[in-house]
């Protein structure tokens, strides 16, 4: 690895820094009128009058705020402009797509708020509203960039309208649910959305956020932004758990899931705690007929960001190791502040065959992108 | 398994209250009427359900009564098996859920001159954690100030889930009082369930339940480092019970590679979080979580990066482990030593004081 080029300018980059596929890019808007197009007049009246409301009670500002504006964007990412990061394709082609000749950018669009909107009839029309937004504004002008179907998971039937919708639209790689919601996912009253994720080939992606409005920590709510951030990992913990747990991959034999922005060194850790779990309390949940390991290395699959950094940089090669490289796929997380560069990400160099796979292979697998 | 060290300290032991008539010679009258009068039942936690597998080894059950209840079986099952020179009680009693500040204080005098009498005086090979009414930290410091005094007791005893994360302001004359004793705080698996044992709500089967106690310990780690503890409190010391360790790597590398992002929030976190845990926080080996082989656990133990961290614990009488293998294969001699003398008597200096004189 060439830990001496520094600049970024792409005649600069390693050709084999070049041409991976990105499974964390998000896109933002100018002004959040661009919705209006995409909504019914109902709902764009609610939209100027109530506004989206949420389960925390700031309405514009984080209740952690950010090391930097615009809710903890990157500092140079701000288009020319001078509107928000992430809202300009042609900037993000200069800054991502084209500076790394990006095969693909997978969306993780954290915008509209249909994800965790209370009055789930808005949100489901906002989840509609934000997915022909992606298709008109990212993905027909610029087709290396994949939509993520947004849905409100609190309104059943919506979602899985939604997800039938989007079926077989190839613009579309995946379907998008915030981790924390109301109930952890693997809970049975979610089976028949996640059913009709798999049926219609679409994986699950589960990317950091959400506000069920629950504490961030089973002890309460804790003080710092620097405390929110290693919660994410904890709440995919107990993703993962609830997943696993309540046997959906048992009932869902075809479901993919992938975990956006959460890192990933903490998954065999977890696996062999659920593993020492289940073999003493098996009898309560009799329904798995494996270790909850193996449940985990068949359905699920981890991207990069924001990678953790061992004291001793090689041991991100056992780390690797234990999850398995086939289910790892990076993702730099542009244009966030604590984005990872595909050049500097890994602090040890990778043997060339599990380069390939966590760059280019295992997404293009999954996602069965050409 | 690894051969175990003759004379170790077992650092996470159970003694159940059998029943709330137990601690009635305990209580203050007023509390005792209350229970009696009200008809207060059990204070017992839903974290360990009596009839789980988890909750007792099979054959540490009592033909009568709860597992842990019974002094003659521990002695049999947990101290001489294992060549045990010294354990910790960790009396696990549902006093730090209970709403009232009032009611809780005085369950958790009950609870502390019950270990003393019925368990400390009898058994000389065994220490004691001071449980505190977590409600209210000015009571909770009353009682430490009431029981401190009796050398035996040897930890102040804190549950990793409670009404705010641990290293808020709230719980700070906590840790004060404990540096002033010399006491470290024990930070045990378990909750007061204020708020849902996961970040995203109320799992459904107990199993996620425990699995999520990992997780919690993450949070309080976080929460002790962030607001700044061990900046104010530079001689504490905290122990992690029952909390697993095999997350322990990934969570530091993770909370140091932010920190360097986002320190200027903390700006009393003044060293990288790795190293402040290193020198502050120490883990109980049961459960060991342990991957698959040895080979791995040693690889394990290389990103751990300090062979000073690990204390004993057979965590009796929960069953965590297969037959008598507490020690997980692939720890060498020397760790085994350190896990079961030279740590715990670094950490517990009223061990050592005592073992001195």
């Amino acid at each position: 690895m060439n830990m001496t080029v520094m600049d970024r300018k792409p005649e600069a980059i390693n050709q084999s820094f070049l041409g991976f596929i990105d499974c964390d890019v998000h896109p933002f808007f100018k002004t959040p009128a661009e919705f209006d197009a995409f909504l019914p007049q109902r709902w764009r009246e609610h939209r100027a009058t109530i506004g989206g409301r949420t389960r925390q009670g700031l309405a514009k500002a984080s209740n952690y705020p950010r090391m930097s504006p615009g809710n903890g964007q990157r500092m140079d990412a701000w288009p020319p402009d001078g509107t928000h990061p992430g809202s300009d394709l042609p900037f993000m082609q200069e800054q991502l797509l084209d500076l790394f000749n990006v095969a693909y950018g997978l969306l993780a669009p954290l915008v509209g708020g249909a994800g965790g909107e209370r009055n789930v009839e808005f949100g489901a029309a906002m989840a509609t509203a934000v997915n022909e937004w992606q298709l008109a504004r990212w993905c027909d002008p610029d087709p290396r960039l994949k939509a993520a179907v947004q849905v409100n998971i609190e309104h059943e039937k919506a979602a899985i309208a939604e997800i039938e919708k989007r079926a077989g639209d190839r613009r579309f790689a995946q379907v998008n649910i915030p981790p924390r919601g109301v109930e952890p996912l693997g809970r049975q009253r979610y089976w028949p959305i996640l059913e009709a994720c798999a049926a219609n080939g679409f994986p699950v992606s589960l990317h950091l956020g959400g506000n069920g409005g629950h504490p961030s920590t089973g002890g309460g709510w804790p003080s710092f932004y620097h405390e929110e951030h290693p919660s994410y990992v904890q709440s995919m913990q107990t993703l993962v758990t609830s997943l696993v747990c309540e046997g959906v991959f048992e009932h869902i034999p075809n479901l993919k899931v992938v975990l956006v922005e959460g890192g990933f060194a903490w998954l065999p850790a977890l696996c062999w705690r659920l593993d020492k779990a289940w073999k003493r309390l098996h009898a309560e949940v009799p329904f798995l007929k494996q270790k909850p390991s193996e449940y985990v290395r068949q359905h699920i699959w981890v991207t990069t960001q924001p990678i953790e950094e061992p004291e001793r940089p090689r041991d991100m090669l056992s780390t690797l190791e234990w999850i398995g490289v086939d289910r790892v796929m990076f993702s730099t997380d542009y244009p966030h502040w604590d984005q990872d560069d595909p050049r500097f990400a890994f602090k040890v160099p990778l043997p060339e065959e599990w380069r390939r796979k966590i760059y280019h292979e295992n997404a293009r697998a999954l996602y069965g992108l050409d | 398994m690894s051969l175990l060290e003759p004379g170790g300290i077992d650092c996470d032991i159970h003694p159940a209250v059998p029943n709330i008539r137990a601690l009635h010679p305990y209580l203050s009258d007023h509390w005792r009427d209350v229970v009696i009068q009200r008809g207060v039942h059990e204070l017992e936690s839903i974290a360990y359900p009596t009839n789980s597998p988890l909750t007792s080894r099979p054959d540490w059950r009592l033909p009568n009564g709860k597992p842990g209840s019974d002094l003659d079986a521990l002695r049999a099952h947990a101290l001489t098996p294992f060549g045990t020179s010294v354990a910790i009680c960790n009396c696990l009693y549902g006093v730090q859920l209970l709403f009232s500040e009032d009611m809780g204080a005085g369950f958790a005098r009950a609870v502390n001159d019950w270990i003393a009498a019925e368990w400390l005086d009898k058994e000389p090979r065994l220490r004691a954690s001071i449980v505190v009414p977590m409600q209210n930290a000015e009571l909770a410091v009353e009682e430490i100030d009431r029981v401190a005094p009796d050398k035996r007791f040897v930890q102040i005893l804190l549950l990793v889930m409670h009404d705010h994360p641990l290293g808020k302001r709230h719980y700070w004359p906590i840790y004060a009082a404990a540096e002033r004793h010399g006491l470290p705080v024990g930070i045990h698996a378990g909750s007061a369930y204020r708020h849902p044992v996961t970040p995203l709500g109320w799992p459904t089967y107990y199993t996620e339940d425990y699995a999520a106690q990992a997780t919690a310990f993450q949070a309080a780690l976080s929460s002790l480092v962030c607001e700044g503890v061990f900046t104010k409190f530079p001689d504490l010391k905290i122990v992690l019970l029952e909390s697993g360790f095999t997350w322990l790597p990934a969570h530091l590398w993770r909370l140091t590679k932010f920190w360097r992002g986002l320190r200027m929030e903390v700006p009393w976190v003044d060293r990288a979080p790795t190293d402040i845990v290193r020198e502050h926080v120490r883990l109980t080996v049961t459960p060991c979580d342990g991957p698959p082989s040895p080979e791995m656990l040693q690889k394990l133990m290389e990103h751990m990066g300090s062979d000073e961290m690990l204390l004993f614990s057979t965590d009796y009488p929960h069953w965590q482990f297969d037959g008598d293998a507490v020690l997980p294969d692939g720890l060498s001699r020397d760790l085994v030593r350190k896990i079961m003398i030279d740590n715990p008597r670094a950490t517990y200096t009223r061990l050592v004081s005592e073992v001195v004189a």
